[in-house]
């Protein structure tokens, strides 16, 4: 296919205006900015409830909770997109017209303005975080080399499932004329089975089942798990085996994605067409 | 006289959004259904906070601070009354005016002979958070009855619920203020719209009790950003425990933050440009 080869030969130059976009809107970078502060405040609320008392079965502390919580931020830093918002914005505004006629695929220049945006938001962030870490993060953080590689590939495969997931919602505007419901539903379940409001170990166990099952856990769950050296519910260290197989599950999950937005873009570009946009 | 030419005018506005809101009947019922199905679902972390503080014992017994399981709930019911009065009246209307402001057609606003602040507040209504606002009170009355019960306190007295009604109002206020507050600041920076994101993800901490936030993030989520006031004082007032000063606080709050909103809104609009000029 010669638009993917263009695609990405064109990939430098769509970074590097990716960069400059985040760079001239830096108002709303900075917004986004504080709304990716919030695990901040959910690391105060449950190092309440930990007080005095260690929080399920694998008897989290609120010490563990903080580096918990701190790592989802460092994660969701690095991962995270808002591309459903902007799909959304540019189908229903009729902006995406515009996109379609440039000989670049709309979902490749979406990833790229993504991924530009990635350094600029971790900027101020990531370093504070860091040394936060580096402070609390005594001994609850792994240091077999082997899960820190598995933690550094997983990321890109969580940034993957990220935007891939929301694309595929984004998409659905093409269907749905209300999809800013959508981005909520999205967030909500991504909220709640992610383990980004809640540690997927504390969830009721038919809860956690589901949670575990979903692919929205290798967005961030997974990384963050591997991070403080994936503990077992038995208290035993994790397999390297098991390792191998949640990541290889994760990127399944990628290549099924992959696959499901491709299909369901070109149905839904056809009906964007008939509505004579 | 000007005050009855507002509220015909209120009462106009009003059934044009009830007569939209009735054209598309299924989206009023699948909209309504949706968002009980949601309360029931954003329950699940504070069922989990409460469960993992019980450790296995009696959930009803567990204690988070001076808060118990019926409390937080009362708090949860006053979230969602007021995220249903947000979503319903607040909301759909200064949404609208970002995108006013962005394509130019708030001049028409403008234009028309009543008070600008009132047209856009008042521009559009969403109909079907009636269902999940009477879901929260059903809810909100559950828990008060039987936080009753489990404390030995009996249901709350006509005092006490004039009491919570006033708070309550006084949170609507303050809410409605800041939203104003949001919409002007997109008269100075025009890509904004996420900010209305991060009010939201904010906002959506109202639903725990006050005894999650502890040191700085009390006094930011009680002085600063009035969590507290908004969702845990109705409460407190409910269960009989609403200090006068609390209470003159939040009056003092609301009234403050309407003030100055209305203040920044007149600044804002005299500022304002049009899109063409």
């Amino acid at each position: 296919m010669p638009g993917i080869w263009q695609g990405i030969r064109a990939y430098p130059t769509l970074l590097r205006i990716g960069l400059a976009e985040a760079v001239a809107y830096r108002a709303e970078m900075l917004v986004w900015m504080l709304t990716t502060t919030m695990p901040l405040v959910n690391m105060a609320l449950w190092s309440t409830v930990a007080t005095g008392r260690r929080l399920g079965p694998e008897g989290l502390s609120g010490g563990d909770l903080v580096v918990y919580f701190l790592l989802t931020l460092i994660v969701r830093l690095l991962t995270g997109s808002w591309v459903l918002w902007e799909m959304n914005q540019e189908i229903r505004g009729g902006a995406m017209s515009q996109r379609l006629l440039r000989p670049v695929h709309p979902i490749l220049a979406y990833s790229a303005e993504n991924l530009a945006a990635i350094p600029l938001r971790g900027l101020l962030v990531l370093p504070i975080c860091a040394g936060l870490l580096l402070l609390s993060g005594q001994g609850r953080l792994t240091s077999d080399p082997v899960l820190i590689g598995a933690a550094l590939v997983s990321l890109p495969g969580a940034w993957a499932l990220t935007f891939l997931s929301m694309v595929l919602c984004g998409a659905l505007a093409f269907y749905i004329e209300s999809s800013l419901a959508l981005f909520q539903i999205w967030m909500g379940t991504y909220a709640l089975l992610s383990g980004y409001m809640v540690p997927l170990s504390l969830l009721p166990a038919g809860v956690r089942g589901v949670a575990e099952a979903l692919p929205f856990r290798y967005m961030l769950d997974f990384p963050v798990k591997l991070m403080m050296g994936f503990p077992q519910a038995d208290g035993r260290p994790v397999t390297h085996g098991l390792v191998l197989l949640h990541l290889g599950i994760e990127y399944a999950y990628v290549v099924a994605l992959l696959v499901a937005v491709g299909l369901l873009w070109r149905a839904g570009l056809r009906r964007y067409a008939a509505f004579g946009a | 006289m000007r005050l009855v030419r507002y509220i015909r005018l209120l009462g106009l506005q009003v059934r044009m959004s009830l007569l939209l809101g009735m054209q598309y009947r299924w989206d009023f019922l699948t909209q309504g259904l949706m968002q009980i199905l949601w309360m029931a679902l954003s329950l699940l972390p504070l069922w989990v906070a409460f469960r993992a503080r019980a450790g296995g014992g009696d959930i009803e017994a567990a204690q988070i601070g001076d808060w118990g399981i019926y409390g937080a709930l009362v708090v949860y019911g006053v979230f969602w009354l007021l995220r249903a009065v947000l979503e319903g009246v607040i909301n759909p209307s200064l949404g609208a005016v970002v995108e006013h402001i962005r394509k130019g057609t708030l001049d028409f606003m403008l234009l028309k002979p009543a008070d600008a602040q009132f047209l856009v507040s008042t521009a559009r209504f969403a109909p079907w958070h009636m269902i999940d606002g009477l879901a929260a009170l059903a809810l909100l009355s559950f828990a008060i009855v039987r936080h009753g019960q489990v404390s030995g306190q009996g249901p709350p007295g006509l005092p006490q619920v004039l009491a919570a009604a006033g708070i309550f109002v006084c949170g609507v206020a303050i809410l409605y203020a800041v939203w104003v507050l949001v919409i002007c600041a997109a008269f100075y920076v025009v890509k904004l719209d996420n900010l209305s994101y991060l009010f939201t993800s904010v906002f959506d901490f109202a639903r725990w009790p006050r005894s999650v936030f502890r040191g700085a993030l009390h006094v930011v989520f009680t002085y600063v950003i009035p969590l507290v006031v908004m969702t845990s004082y109705p409460a407190d007032a409910l269960r009989g425990q609403l200090g006068p000063w609390q209470a003159a606080w939040s009056v003092l709050w609301a009234g403050v933050m309407l003030a100055l909103s209305r203040w920044v809104w007149q600044r804002a609009i005299a500022r304002y440009t049009s899109a063409s000029s």
